[in-house]
């Protein structure tokens, strides 16, 4: 199961939170989230690897979409 | 995953001390006592030099602020990293910028001169500093309970570029009406005979770093409002790391050019009144983090395309306005005659913004 969180639009720290909320609330092993900027890219990116997931980022135009599995 | 140099903790360690280095250089090239870089100050003084307010001794239309602009959308640019966006709540933000400003004038800097003032030895600083980072903790306790601006737009490509056109106008400005020795005004453009107006580094030395400074920072992502704010929220300590380098640097080069001057009293551009030191930058802060970053942090925003940061920092330009208008910034004598009152409506407005707008997404 995956849950995709849309934070297109939302500029920080806003896409971070609402990652952190479904890392906590949500059993799912894996979350993508979309985001339209470079800076929201990144820190999604880091808080899921201080987390302990992986993450793999797709670029689609002027967007991304971050694939994030947990470990463990 | 990041591929990106500046967005490592290398990176942003590596631009904050950049930052460091060159604030500090300023200062002895011309700028004002511990205001090597102000961003709240300098658009207070690209106020002045606009004639917005007529406060004599800090009207300049500062070439470090249009480098920053200018800067960040020459990196943006570079590494397809520019977005023209606009549309979540501007006005919202504008009145943010407002009393961002007048906060920060309260006090007498933004965080960045703050971290400049403490690394030159201004004690006064820390009170400032525990300020803003007070102001950014009641933020971060709204962003927990789902305080939210909504979402942007994306834009027309050429939206976001008037901010930078608008810079570039002002360079031109400059140009076309440069300063005359010993003469208040040239032209349009009003300029300080004294104060610290008149305080500034020679014009390309001052875009150079402003330029510098910009592209470093738009890559980085460097922020000091987010540096607290991170470490309050998510315990995270990136671009804490380079608001520490910054200070770091700072303190060794003035430690080397010989502008390091330790105490509460008689340091330049300042006053001692701790409990105001503190509350006017907390309304600062509160007012950053609502905005989501420190006025540094909006002029890249504003370069790389975003329209709400371009009308939070002319919010700020018309706070300047306002609180040099209505007597409400400080100065070294102390407190201007409104400043109190100011800040307690600053609060309530604040307050306002951030228990009403919650997300609905």
């Amino acid at each position: 199961m995956s849950t995709t969180i849309d934070a297109r639009g939302l500029s920080c720290p806003q896409p971070v939170l609402m990652f952190m909320d479904a890392v906590k609330s949500l059993p799912d092993k894996e979350i993508i989230v979309l985001v339209d900027t470079d800076a929201s890219m990144e820190n999604v990116s880091r808080a899921a690897e201080n987390k302990n997931c992986t993450v793999t980022v797709t670029r689609q135009a002027d967007e991304y979409s971050l694939t994030i599995v947990r470990n463990g | 995953m990041i591929k990106n140099f500046f967005g490592t903790r290398t990176g942003i360690i590596a631009v904050g001390a950049m930052i460091g280095i060159l604030a500090p250089l300023l200062q002895k090239l011309g700028n004002p006592g511990n205001m090597g870089i102000c961003v709240a100050c300098f658009e207070r003084d690209i106020a002045g030099g606009l004639g917005l307010h007529r406060a004599e001794v800090v009207q300049y239309l500062r070439p470090e602020i249009i480098g920053f602009v200018l800067g960040s959308l020459a990196a943006a640019l570079l590494f397809k990293d520019y977005r023209a966006r606009t549309g979540s709540a501007p006005f919202a933000r504008f009145i943010l910028g407002v009393f961002a400003m007048i906060g920060a004038l309260v006090f007498l800097g933004c965080p960045w001169r703050a971290l400049l003032r403490l690394s030159g030895g201004d004690w006064n600083a820390v009170l400032g500093l525990a300020g803003l980072i007070c102001g950014i903790w009641i933020g971060t306790l709204f962003l927990k309970n789902g305080y939210n601006l909504g979402r942007t737009q994306k834009t027309h490509f050429s939206a976001g570029l008037l901010m930078p056109l608008i810079m570039l106008g002002f360079l031109a400005l400059m140009f076309i009406y440069p300063q005359v020795a010993q003469e208040p005004k040239s032209g349009i453009l009003f300029y300080s005979v004294k104060g610290p107006g008149a305080s500034h580094a020679p014009l390309a030395i001052a875009l150079g770093a402003g330029l510098i400074i910009g592209f470093l920072a738009q890559r980085s992502r460097f922020c000091t409002m987010g540096a607290f704010r991170d470490l309050i929220l998510f315990k995270q300590v990136h671009l804490l790391s380079g608001v520490i380098a910054l200070v770091v640097m700072a303190l060794v080069m003035n430690l080397i050019l010989g502008q390091f001057s330790m105490g509460f009293e008689k340091q330049p551009v300042a006053h001692s009144l701790h409990i105001w030191n503190f509350i006017g930058m907390a309304l600062a802060g509160l007012a950053f983090a609502l905005a989501g970053g420190c006025p540094g942090r909006q002029l890249f925003l504003a370069g790389e395309g975003d329209g709400d940061a371009a009308v939070f920092v002319f919010g700020m330009i018309m706070g300047a306005a306002f609180a040099h208008n209505f007597g409400l910034a400080s100065s070294p004598a102390g407190l201007g005659p409104h400043g109190m009152a100011a800040v307690a409506v600053g609060f309530a407005v604040c307050l306002f913004i951030g228990f009403t707008m919650r997300k609905t997404t």
